[in-house]
């Protein structure tokens, strides 16, 4: 009955998505809206930052976290859902927050690490064993080898794959954009089913069996591995992407309610020692990784990370060149 | 249906205050929405608009969606209406049990229904372990999303055919016998006959909720373009790009689609009122 209980889960974790966030707009209480796999993350740090806020000023502090597909969250906050603070897995997340005039300027440059308390990157699940001997990005584009990895339409996570992958071949090519397009392509050729989402992706490959390789966030895997170690490897390729997680406090909206001291307060302290040993327990790269006991941070291997802004000009230049409609993604399926 | 005509209708009381009523909530709840989609897709230039809804990609996925609903609704047809007999017909232990499951699919939550459906069929589930060896796969294709859509539309077709059964006179198909009517002869022109306007109710309930479902297909359906993307996938693709006019145009093509169908459906099923009359 696991396939169940695992079905009941997924979809409660659907409902409650856009729970209503009705409570009266004192001053005492903090929206943090914030992408899919961070509930365990993002719940730890509000227990720490109420018992914060409560031992520095003296007053109890609500805390609600809404969490769901970064897509739809940034679309939320755009309609209209008050949050005080994003903490999104993209850049082009809160730049889409910020054209719309909810965010000012200038965000990137308020909180240290440009405004990146924790990163990640991407990194290979494969199963006991590694049946199929794949070792770097190459062997994810032979014939017969099938890929698992969200859409990048729709999942944050599913663009940092995509990139990854791309980044992966202009480094072996030395800078050749026409064979990195056709290496994706040929990966995308394996991929038998696009998820919407990153838990989504974990759930066809972990619990259905569907696939010879995840391409998942570094913390996915490492918790698929606590969670079932015995049947999964990780495989860390020899080039990935250094997935940067922005935060920002949404201007427009903690003017309104009066949480601007609370808000920056909640995005400050994630730079705080006992923040960062939290993101480490959930599988994060911490920023600052002085802060972090030397055994947490063994789970995460060496590797050569490439920058979003120094391999494709940032987020801005990224989305609309690749993901948008009509852009490179979607050309590589308009052709057999 | 003959031309609308506002007339003060029959001796009953309450007629204009019901009749306002109704049109009040129809129009808040229904059209008022609708027009609003409609609206919104004149944001675009009319060159747009058919890019849009002439692409390969958005093409094929309308087939698919169309396609795949067609054929799940007529499927749920031919099993719907022998569930509704079995259920009518005979009397057995657990029959209201029975008669109970058929609801399931409407009150499970769509996305429940899509991972459970999923985890069965692929090719290390329950279901798919049985079908791989015959190098079938049944999840991520066009297949899987059949069955998401059988599971969808089955009530729909049992829940409309089962009170015209229950109301039908057994005597008839006695009388039929004692005529000399082979069996045959009285299910095909005695029995199915006065269902046949019920049947086409659930066939086309089956089909609109078909067309526009979402949740428990996106599971099983792979998502791969021009092979298993639906049609609303590419709408939430628009909504993501927040571009909700495009969004709107492609739903709009759906819903006119899907209207001229219902519609079609509906003058089959007062032509076969006539035709047949009722049970």
């Amino acid at each position: 009955m696991r396939f169940l209980v695992s079905a009941i889960a997924l979809a409660a974790m659907t409902a409650t998505t856009s729970f209503g966030l009705n409570s009266a707009a004192a001053q005492n209480a903090l929206v943090n809206v914030s992408y899919d796999p961070t509930r365990e993350l993002y719940r730890d740090y509000a227990d720490y930052f109420a018992k914060y806020w409560k031992d520095k000023t003296g007053k109890a502090v609500e805390i609600t976290n809404s969490h769901g597909g970064s897509g739809a969250q940034v679309r939320s906050v755009i309609d209209g859902l008050p949050a005080d603070v994003v903490t999104f897995p993209l850049e082009g997340d809160i730049l889409a927050i910020e054209q719309k005039g909810l965010i000012s300027a200038g965000w990137k440059d308020k909180f240290p690490d440009a405004s990146s308390p924790y990163t990640s990157t991407i990194v290979f699940l494969v199963r006991k064993g590694n049946p199929k001997k794949i070792k770097d990005w190459d062997d994810l584009a032979k014939r017969g080898i099938s890929v698992i990895t969200p859409n990048p339409k729709t999942s944050g996570g599913a663009r940092w794959n995509y990139l990854a992958a791309w980044a992966y071949e202009l480094d072996r090519t030395g800078g050749d954009q026409k064979k990195a397009q056709d290496f994706v392509a040929a990966i995308y050729k394996n991929v038998p089913v696009l998820d919407t989402g990153a838990r989504g992706s974990t759930n066809t490959f972990v619990q259905n069996k569907v696939g010879d390789v995840l391409i998942a966030w570094e913390n996915e895997a490492l918790l698929s591995l606590k969670e079932f170690g015995a049947d999964y490897e990780i495989i860390v390729p020899s080039v990935s992407i250094l997935a940067e997680v922005k935060v920002a406090i949404v201007d427009k909206n903690v003017d309104k309610k009066g949480t601007r001291e609370l808000a920056k307060a909640f995005l400050d302290q994630l730079y705080s020692p006992e923040a960062q040993k939290i993101f480490a327990r959930h599988f994060y790269r911490p920023g600052k990784p002085e802060h972090v006991d030397a055994a947490d941070l063994k789970a995460f291997p060496n590797v050569k990370l490439v920058k979003i802004d120094d391999v494709f000009g940032g987020w801005a230049k990224a989305q609309p060149t690749h993901f948008d409609n009509g852009g490179i993604f979607d050309k590589i399926y308009s052709k057999d | 249906m003959a031309g609308i005509r506002l007339r003060e209708a029959s001796i009953i009381p309450g007629f204009r205050l019901t009749f306002g009523f109704t049109l009040l909530y129809l129009s808040l709840i229904v059209l008022i929405p609708i027009v609003g989609l409609y609206i919104k897709t004149f944001e675009l230039d009319w060159d747009r608009f058919v890019r849009i809804v002439t692409g390969p990609r958005f093409m094929a996925a309308l087939q698919l969606s169309f396609g795949a609903s067609l054929f799940a609704a007529l499927f749920n047809v031919v099993i719907g209406v022998m569930i509704a007999w079995v259920l009518v017909r005979y009397r057995f232990y657990g029959r209201r049990i029975l008669d109970a499951i058929v609801d399931l699919p409407f009150a499970l939550p769509t996305a429940v229904a899509g991972i459970a459906l999923t985890a069965l069929y692929v090719p290390a589930g329950w279901f798919g372990q049985l079908f791989s060896p015959l190098g079938i796969t049944i999840a991520y294709t066009p297949v899987g999303i059949w069955i998401a859509l059988v599971f969808i539309g089955l009530p729909f077709v049992v829940r409309t055919v089962q009170p015209v059964l229950e109301d039908f006179n057994r005597e008839v198909e006695e009388a039929a016998a004692t005529l000399g009517a082979t069996r045959r002869t009285t299910i095909l022109r005695v029995v199915l006959p006065p269902l046949i306007p019920a049947i086409l109710t659930g066939f086309a309930l089956a089909f609109a909720r078909a067309v526009g479902e979402y949740g428990s297909v996106i599971f099983i359906a792979g998502n791969i373009p021009r092979q298993t993307e639906i049609l609303p996938l590419l709408i939430v693709f628009r909504l993501e790009e927040r571009d909700y006019a495009a969004a709107a145009a492609i739903a709009a093509v759906m819903l006119t689609l899907s209207f001229v169908i219902l519609l079609l459906i509906n003058l089959l099923q007062v032509w076969s009122y006539r035709r047949f009359g009722h049970g």
